[in-house]
Order: structure tokens, then C-alpha cells, then sequence
């Protein structure tokens, strides 16, 4: 096979057997590899209404056809399982350099079964893959697990792992991979963890195979030169990385502030990315392959290391009301090394803080410590004792909806299908609304990110007040962006290439015959296909909405002043473009269309 | 004359400078203010009166606040 491997790996946790198998060409052809392989083989072996951290539940790792090979980005990999978050079907992308080093050993799916009765890793030295114990390393933070296991394995292994928020099954744990790039969201990192999987050690000496070399070439010029000449990934992501937004999206009135109570922060630029620059970076830091490197390499106090994404200044800044740079960087360390999503976490300690400043978590619950929005004195300790689950921290570790839902006021949780809403406010970028509203994961920017025409004018300026025409856009971002996820480069690409581009590059590594169309059909059919999931999981389009607060009450001031999600203008129609029932169902006509 | 606070970010800051308060003739084009304060249309990705979306040949009032900002990204 051309750009896979054509292997994969099928470890049962169990029974402690480790089979290689062959991976169905077909199949990884039509659902391309990453997300939508994932998603398939989730669908044809586990059902959809498992408890999501029981032995049934399986855990996948798929790389897409791009991973390892000579492309830009070409690094990605996909965590595919079902969410014990959200309930949905969860794929979880990381970039770094481990996807890579899993391709170059020869695999392109690792499918993890059932449960181990004690803590184990998965070492992966191309052929030579065994299960090892973890008793040791169990407990230990990210940084630590990776430090044991790049002593204890061959030079230059790349390590894959939990932290012990996904030990302690918190709904919100993320897997980690290189120390520092997450596979964030939707609680992966807890169905790692109730598998008593610590990690994945893999170091690999092969490389797949393309199909055509000089077509590559061709095509690699071409791409790096939009890449590069493009203003936002030649320019500004490798300048100040995706920080830089924070103060875009706060002038425009859309920074949700103190738990989507506001939404203009009026102390952002301190938590900005021009500060983040001016003040704490040493360098830029690329994932495999990757020409844009937009990773903040920053000082902290543990000396240096990977800085906050815009989400994470975002979540734990102006979503709790935090000005304290310092702070924020600490937060985001430490949610590194308990391997917790930063989304989820600083959303979850800002929902934590409205139940407080409104009396509902009353001051025993506190153990002494702060929790009011502006007070950042100790969200380092909130982000361990939820990694711990110590005290309030074991609420907090189960994500916002649920803190909430036990205090009764699940409303105040800024929540998509349980998943924390990110960084835009959508009452003021309509488009963003209707996107976070049906995304088969939950309240997600990266599904379909409609920041990108509606505030950044790419790949053309749309009205971020309209509704009207957002349904087409809307849906045709997240059939890209499915594909884009699926073939395992990273989505940044998206704001320099289009459908064309990506067919072009399937075309030279795999031997497609992909044009623009075909490659946003795959991309409808991976979206249909992980509705089906949610469906068949009990997570049925009733779900396809926002919180009350955005969707009833206004912005109070500001440039968006007056605006709230206008979802019914928008979800009938999205129903219709995606040709779907009024209720939200895929028709058979369309299911039968997609080869579903 | 008017009073407009112009706004500059990332790699519009030029010495460090964020924000500074020009007096300009009355009904001046924000592409006027730019050519006045040295900064090309084409270093502009996002142009903002009032955290509103403009073109160029928007006229100003007095108390406007111009943001200005390169071509920029991220998710």
C-alpha cells in the first residue's frame, strides 16, 4: 500500500495478546484514515451505547495516510473512542512527533481492547511490541512517565501518555504525547486510564511508501509556497502563535469573560499573545514536518517549556477573569503534566467560580483556598486537585455540566453535549454558533472553524452577524475539515490550502484519484458517519444546541451589545443542507448516497 | 478636528507602541489616518471602528477607536 502501512495492531489488554493485522484497503480508503477510519472501526466493533470507561469500550490510535510522510504537517494522529464526557463519538488529534515515529515502526491503527487488572505500557520497537509493567510509572506526572521511559528504551523513543487525571477517570483527561501536545478533548485520556494503559513507547527505523515521488515534489513546492506566502501561516502563527487572537477576539466584543457572563475583558492585553511574546517566550517550537511552527517554546518556573495555545489564555485568563500571565502559564504546565485538556479545565474552574460567587459551593467546600473570578492565587492548585481529585477537585475532575447538574443549575455550565465550550463567544459570530451547536463531538472550534471566514476574512469576509448562508458554510468547513483530520495533517494548512489542495496531496502519497468533490463527499460521509454513532449512543439531534445563556440572553455591552445565537434562523436549514430530516436524522437517501 | 485613539497590534506595534490618541480634520478616511501614520492598506488584514469590521474609505467621527491588525490566525 502506498502512504499506509497496510498494518495494524490489535492488543488486548486482557488477555495480554498482541496480534499484528492487515488493514482493509478499501475501507482505509474510503474513509481516508484518522478520524473517519477511526470512527468506522469503531462503528462496525463496539456499540455505540457502552458505558464509555467499561472493558467494552475500545480505544483506537490512527494515523492518518499523510503521518510520516514527506508533506507539510504530515505528523498527525487521532485518538478515536467513545467519549465518557460527552457520551458521542470522540477523535482527538495531537500533533508533536509521536504519530510519526508510529508510522516509521510499521503500524497505522493500534486497536487497544478490554482491560489490564494492573498498570501496563505498550513498547513498540518496530516488530519487537510488548506489554510491560506500569507499576512504576503509575502516579507519576507527564513529564516524569516520559523522562522513565526515554532512559529505559532506545535512543530517540517517542512517548505517548497519560497523566493522573487519566488515572483517576477524570472526564476531562487528555493523552499526551512529546511531553506537551495533547490530544485534549472529550475525556480520551480517562478511558486510557480504565484500561490501566499508561502509555505507548514507540520507536520505529521504516518509512511508508509513497505512490509517486516527482508528483510529490510538485505538489510539496506548490503547497509550501501558499504556506509560506500566505499572511496568517507565514507570518502570523509563526510570530506570536494562535495567542495572537486574544485581542482580536476581545476588541470584536466576542472574548467571553468571568464564565460567558461578559464578553470583552478589559485587562486582555495582559494575558495576550503580544505579552505572552514581549515577556516569557524563548522560541517557536514545529511539530513533524511542519513549516508554520506555531508552539510557544516559554520560561516558567520549572525552567522552560511548552507555552498556552489562545484557548488555554482564554480558559484560564478572561474566563476566570485572570489577568496574571504567570499564572495562566503555571495552569497550562500543570495541566500538562496531570493530562487534563486546558479547555475543559479553566472552563470548568470558571463555571466553579459563577456556582461560588452565587452561592452554591459554599466556603467549607474550599479548603482555604480562592475561588473568585480575578483571583488567580490558586488555580494551579484547583488544576491539581482536579487532576488528584482531592476535595472540590473530584466535582471539578467530572467537567463542568456535571459540577453543575450537582449543584442543580446544570445552565450555568458553557457546554456543548457536555463538552466546554471554547474561546469565541457565538452571539456575536453567528456562524460559530451554528457550528459548536452540531458538532458530532460537542462544544468544539476545530470541527469547522468558522472564526476563520466570519472574523479572519479566509478565505473570504462573511458578516459575522448574518445567519443567512451560514448552513452552506458551516457544513462545508466541517466536511473538509473531517478529511483534513482524517488524512493527518494539521488544520492550520487549511487557512493557506482548499479541498484542491488536499485532493492533490492524497493523490501523490496514496494513488487516489481524489478532485476538490470527492474529497468533501468523504469528508460528508465521515460527518454522517459519526452522527450515526451519536444516534445509535442515545445522543440524538435534540442535543444540537447551545446553553441558555447564548441563546437567551443578550451581550450587554460592546460592539456585539444586543446579539444572542440566533440557532433557530440556522438549525433547520443546516438539517436540510446536510440532507437530513427536519429532525435531524439522516434520510437512507443520503446514508444510501454516501455508501453508508 | 476629531479625536481618534488608533489601536495597533502584533506586528503593527512598531517601538512597542499600542495605542495613541491622534487629532485628525473632520470626516477623514481611515485610509487617509494610515497614510498619514506611515502604515500600508496591504500590512492591514483586519481593520476595526468601534470592534466593527470596516473598509479603508470608512470616514471617521470624533471618539472612534481604530484597531489595526496584520494578517493573523489560530485555533
Amino acid at each position: 500500500m502506498n502512504g499506509y502501512n497496510g498494518k495494524m495492531l490489535r492488543v488486548d489488554l486482557k488477555a495480554k495478546t498482541i496480534k499484528t493485522e492487515a488493514l482493509n484497503e478499501d475501507l482505509a480508503k474510503k474513509y481516508i484514515g484518522g478520524r473517519g477510519l477511526g470512527t468506522k472501526i469503531m462503528m462496525d466493533e463496539v456499540d455505540p451505547q457502552v458505558d464509555a470507561l467499561s472493558p467494552e469500550n475500545k480505544l483506537l490510535i490512527v494515523t492518518g495516510p499523510m503521518t510520516g510522510n514527506p508533506v507539510a504537517t504530515g505528523g498527525r494522529y487521532m485518538v478515536v473512542t467513545k467519549s465518557p464526557l460527552s457520551g458521542t463519538i470522540a477523535s482527538s488529534n495531537s500533533g508533536g512527533k509521536w504519530g510519526a515515529e508510529l508510522k516509521f515502526a510499521g503500524y497505522d491503527v493500534i486497536i487497544f481492547e478490554d482491560k489490564s487488572d494492573e498498570p501496563v505500557y505498550l513498547s513498540i520497537e518496530d516488530d519487537k511490541v510488548e506489554l510491560l509493567s506500569a507499576e512504576d510509572l503509575w502516579g507519576t506526572t507527564v513529564s516524569v512517565t516520559t523522562k522513565k521511559l526515554q532512559e529505559k528504551h532506545v535512543k530517540g523513543s517517542k512517548v505517548l501518555t497519560i497523566g493522573p487525571a487519566g488515572e483517576n477517570l477524570s472526564k476531562i483527561a487528555a493523552i499526551l504525547n512529546d511531553e506537551d501536545r495533547a490530544a485534549g478533548r472529550s475525556g480520551v485520556g480517562a478511558v486510557m486510564g480504565s484500561k490501566n494503559l499508561k502509555a505507548i513507547v514507540v520507536k520505529g527505523s521504516g518509512k511508508p511508501k509513497v505512490f509517486d515521488d516527482e508528483k510529490l515534489k510538485e505538489t510539496n513546492k506548490a503547497q509550501l509556497s501558499k504556506i509560506k506566502e500566505n499572511g496568517v501561516t507565514g507570518q502570523g502563527l509563526p510570530t506570536y502563535g494562535t495567542a495572537v487572537l486574544v485581542n482580536i477576539l476581545n476588541e470584536l466584543g466576542t472574548l467571553p469573560t468571568n464564565n460567558f457572563q461578559l464578553s470583552q475583558f478589559g485587562k486582555a492585553e495582559d494575558i495576550s499573545g503580544e505579552a505572552l511574546a514581549e515577556k516569557y517566550l524563548i522560541k517557536n517550537t514545529a511539530c513533524y514536518r511542519c513549516p508554520i511552527a506555531c508552539g510557544r517554546y516559554v520560561k516558567m518556573e520549572a525552567g522552560e517549556g511548552g507555552g498556552p495555545e489562545y484557548e488555554t489564555l482564554w480558559a484560564f485568563g478572561a474566563d476566570c477573569g485572570i489577568n496574571d500571565l504567570r499564572s495562566v502559564i503555571e495552569a497550562n504546565y500543570w495541566c500538562n503534566e496531570m493530562g487534563l485538556d486546558t479547555i475543559s479545565t479553566g472552563s470548568t474552574i470558571a463555571a466553579a467560580i459563577e456556582l461560588k460567587q452565587k452561592g452554591y459551593i459554599k466556603e467549607d467546600e474550599l479548603d482555604g483556598l480562592k475561588l473568585e473570578f480575578g483571583n488567580s492565587t490558586d488555580i494551579m492548585e484547583w488544576t491539581k486537585r482536579m487532576g488528584y481529585r482531592q476535595g472540590l477537585g473530584n466535582k471539578m475532575a467530572e467537567g463542568s455540566y456535571r459540577l453543575t447538574e450537582g449543584y442543580g443549575v446544570p445552565e450555568l455550565s458553557m457546554t456543548v453535549k457536555k463538552l466546554e465550550i471554547p474561546a469565541y463567544d457565538p452571539r456575536g459570530i453567528q456562524g460559530q454558533g451554528l457550528q459548536y451547536a452540531t458538532t458530532n463531538r460537542g462544544g468544539c472550534h476545530v470541527r469547522g472553524y468558522l472564526i476563520s471566514p466570519e472574523i479572519l476574512g479566509l478565505p473570504e469576509q462573511l458578516d459575522r452577524f448574518a445567519t443567512e448562508g451560514k448552513e452552506t458554510w458551516v457544513k462545508i468547513f466541517q466536511d473538509l475539515t473531517a478529511v483534513i483530520d482524517s488524512m493527518g495533517v494539521c488544520l492550520f494548512t487549511s487557512f493557506a490550502l482548499g479541498a484542491a489542495d488536499y485532493a492533490d496531496m492524497c493523490n501523490a502519497i496514496i494513488g487516489s484519484d481524489h478532485t476538490a468533490d470527492s474529497i468533501l463527499e468523504a469528508g460528508d460521509r465521515i460527518w454522517n458517519l459519526e452522527k450515526m454513532f451519536n444516534l445509535k449512543a442515545g445522543i440524538d439531534s435534540s442535543q444540537d444546541t447551545l446553553p441558555h445563556r447564548l441563546l437567551d440572553d443578550p451581550i450587554a455591552e460592546g460592539p456585539s451589545k444586543g446579539w444572542v445565537t440566533k440557532l433557530d434562523e440556522m438549525l433547520p436549514k443546516y438539517y436540510k443542507v446536510r440532507g437530513w430530516s427536519p429532525e435531524g436524522i439522516p434520510t437512507e437517501e443520503k446514508l444510501k448516497s454516501l455508501g453508508l | 478636528m476629531i479625536s481618534i485613539e488608533i489601536r495597533y497590534f502584533a506586528t503593527l506595534r512598531r517601538n512597542g507602541l499600542k495605542k495613541e490618541v491622534l487629532s485628525f480634520k473632520d470626516g477623514i478616511s481611515v485610509s487617509k489616518v494610515l497614510s498619514e501614520i506611515l502604515i500600508e492598506e496591504k500590512d492591514v488584514a483586519i481593520l476595526l471602528v468601534n470592534g466593527i469590521k470596516v473598509s479603508f474609505d470608512k470616514e471617521l467621527k470624533d471618539g472612534d477607536i481604530v484597531a489595526l491588525f496584520p494578517p493573523v490566525g489560530g485555533g
